[in-house]
């Protein structure tokens, strides 16, 4: 389909007809720091008032993941003291999610593969399949802490619906689906000019400009020196900062561990199996019940969420474990960076 | 490196893998003072398992347990499980009873290739609660015995109060076909067998390097003892099978729980060669 454009000024009209159709979520202003006016702080929600969506977002702590997989979610209800008569409990409704960045994008695409890997997860799926995504272009880099280009998720080619290209006072839109299509269909698009054409153009070209490589190697080569380095003291020395919290695995958009425990109603007379974000970091995740601690060392467990970002989840799916946006960084309280552990044993070799 | 083509549409109308489906249980009985033994079987159609498998046992308002089953597939539509009561579920199922039923997920994971092993020597080398998992292959073999040469059982636990089957593993021994020895680490007044760590059978029997296959399931620390001693009589890395223990929550390679490193040990384990478990370095 060709390319289109929308005014700025008819974003609003598009999200309440959407809105019409599925839960909105976007990325919203959460607060702006007392100290530095410019420092604001955003995050993901479903929204109310079109408004209130703000596209020109940076970084959000939480992506949108969690729309798709909840930090807690129900899998399955049964009776107690009767007949047990287990149940799947598969909730999901129509949603969009409204400005998805590119790095956002590439991770979906690697929960959607990881639910969907041997024995399919319906309970993420379903959620995904009813999901429509659109996508917002970047010009440059959130910050320091991104590295997507070198992780190859700055330009995905699917895993949208819509994308969206912020251009001056108008949206470049370029449909990827029939679902696209469709959504597209209640905004105030018109073809795009020759102009416009050039000015999308020009926008890729400052796009390119404006990010740049920062690993001494291309990724691919990424599994190799993961594996060169397995037995490096490496891992021992930064995990002398490492507090074990979890905080990364919180805040990564691909992390996909879970925990599963059952909740009971007050009356005892029905329970219920939810499963909950869990982190690798913690001591007890990777504990049997006998009390047997497979990385007891906090610098296993550290190396063993660096491969599992630059390796093992790449080698399992095909998609990449780690799509460069920096915010487990930003979350360490101990200021651990995966892009400069990645470049520090790179050039180790 | 597996590319994963997703259908997400498919996948959504895919049968939720979460939920148990009911089975009852035949017959309990308490073993030693922690595991508790169960025949159970399913409600509606009949678990379809292999040797080395295991099912997530769920007791409804408390959660699951990753069991073992300790049963072959040619005894028949029952299962029969050992439970060690460690932690909050396998504590409940103590009071389990023939009659009570459970949730049963599964069966996962991998499982013993008894074909592969077919008209050649098996070694089973198991420690406590190891004897578990290893029954359910001891168990196939015995039923097809005529299909295997020289079959050999290694069984060893702390002390005599720990041993488990023990009455059904005399009987291994009276057949006359099975060469099976037990040993304690520990010995009681009464206990008239061996005393010492479970390695120093190994000079008890006669193993054929060539035409061995050692199955060892036991604690990590008796591993690493056992498989040197299966190294040292000859046999060649690949044909030494273990199987590991490990947190398996999900038991469809999701939850990530039972990773050893890029490895889910609930969908390409339990079960490994030595040769494997040597290159994953996290294995043992």
């Amino acid at each position: 389909m060709l390319p289109q454009v929308l005014k700025r000024s008819d974003l609003g009209v598009w999200i309440t007809a959407l809105a019409a159709e599925r839960r909105v979520a976007a990325p919203v202003l959460k607060e702006t720091s007392p100290a530095d006016p410019k420092d604001l702080k955003f995050a993901w929600e479903y929204i109310a008032d079109p408004a209130d969506v703000r596209l020109d977002y940076t970084v959000t702590v939480l992506g949108p993941k969690k729309f798709l997989w909840p930090t807690r979610q129900k899998l399955a209800t049964y009776n107690l003291g009767g007949e047990p008569d287990p149940k799947p409990l598969i909730e999901h409704e129509a949603q969009v999610l409204f400005g998805v960045h590119p790095c956002d994008v590439t991770a979906i695409a690697t929960l959607d593969a990881a639910f969907y890997k041997d024995v399919p997860d319906p309970h993420y799926l379903s959620r995904r399949a009813d999901t429509a995504i659109i996508g917002l272009d970047c010009a440059k880099p959130c910050d320091d802490s991104s590295f997507c280009l070198d992780m190859g998720s700055l330009y995905p080619e699917s895993g949208y619906d819509v994308m969206l290209t912020p251009e001056e006072d108008r949206y470049f839109v370029e449909v990827k689906t029939e679902l696209g299509q469709a959504l597209v269909e209640a905004a105030k698009v018109k073809p795009a000019t020759k102009q416009e054409m050039q000015a999308r153009q020009a926008f890729a070209e400052k796009k390119r400009a404006a990010f740049h490589f920062q690993l001494p190697c291309e990724v691919k080569y990424l599994p190799e020196i993961l594996d060169a380095s397995y037995d490096s003291l490496v891992w021992e020395a930064i995990a002398r900062r490492c507090f074990s919290c979890g905080s990364c695995n919180t805040t990564c958009p691909t992390c996909y561990c879970f925990d599963v425990y059952d909740d009971v109603a007050v009356d005892l007379t029905r329970g219920c199996r939810i499963r909950r974000y869990d982190s690798c970091q913690l001591d007890p995740f990777a504990t049997v019940a006998g009390g047997e601690d497979f990385r007891k060392d906090r610098s296993s467990r550290l190396r063993h969420r660096m491969f599992r970002k630059g390796k093992y989840i790449l080698e399992q799916t095909g998609r990449t474990g780690c799509v460069g946006c920096g915010r487990c960084e930003r979350a360490c309280v101990a200021g651990i960076s995966i892009k400069e552990t990645f470049v520090q044993i790179a050039g180790s070799r | 490196m597996t590319q994963v083509d997703v259908d997400i549409e498919k996948g959504a109308a895919a049968e939720s893998p979460y939920v148990p489906r009911m089975a009852q249980i035949l017959a309990a009985e308490q073993m030693t003072e922690t595991e508790r033994f169960f025949r159970l079987k399913m409600e509606g159609p009949p678990l379809v398992y292999e040797p080395g498998q295991f099912v997530e046992v769920m007791v409804f308002g408390l959660g699951e347990s990753p069991i073992s089953i300790c049963s072959s597939p040619t005894q028949g539509d029952a299962f029969e499980l050992t439970v060690r009561s460690v932690g909050i579920v396998t504590n409940a199922l103590k009071k389990f009873e023939k009659g009570h039923r459970v949730g049963i997920r599964g069966p996962f994971g991998n499982h013993f290739d008894y074909d592969v092993m077919k008209g050649q020597d098996v070694l089973f080398v198991a420690g406590g609660l190891g004897l578990a998992p290893t029954r359910s292959l001891i168990r196939y073999v015995l039923d097809k015995r005529k299909d295997y040469a020289k079959v050999t059982i290694l069984f060893g636990a702390r002390e005599p109060k720990w041993l488990l089957f023990r009455q059904e593993v005399q009987e291994w021994g009276k057949r006359g076909d099975v060469d099976v020895r037990v040993t304690v680490d520990r010995g009681d007044p009464s206990w008239k067998g061996n005393v010492g760590v479970i390695t120093r059978l190994f000079n008890k029997v006669e193993i054929d390097p060539a035409r061995t296959w050692a199955v060892i399931v036991g604690p990590p620390v008796m591993f690493k003892f056992t498989v040197l001693e299966a190294l040292a009589a000859g046999i060649p890395e690949h044909r030494i099978i273990c199987s590991l223990e490990r947190h398996m929550k999900c038991g469809i390679g999701k939850c990530g729980h039972c990773q050893i490193r890029g490895i889910y040990v609930c969908r390409q384990g339990p079960v490994f060669t030595y040769e494997q478990v040597k290159k994953l370095r996290e294995g043992i």
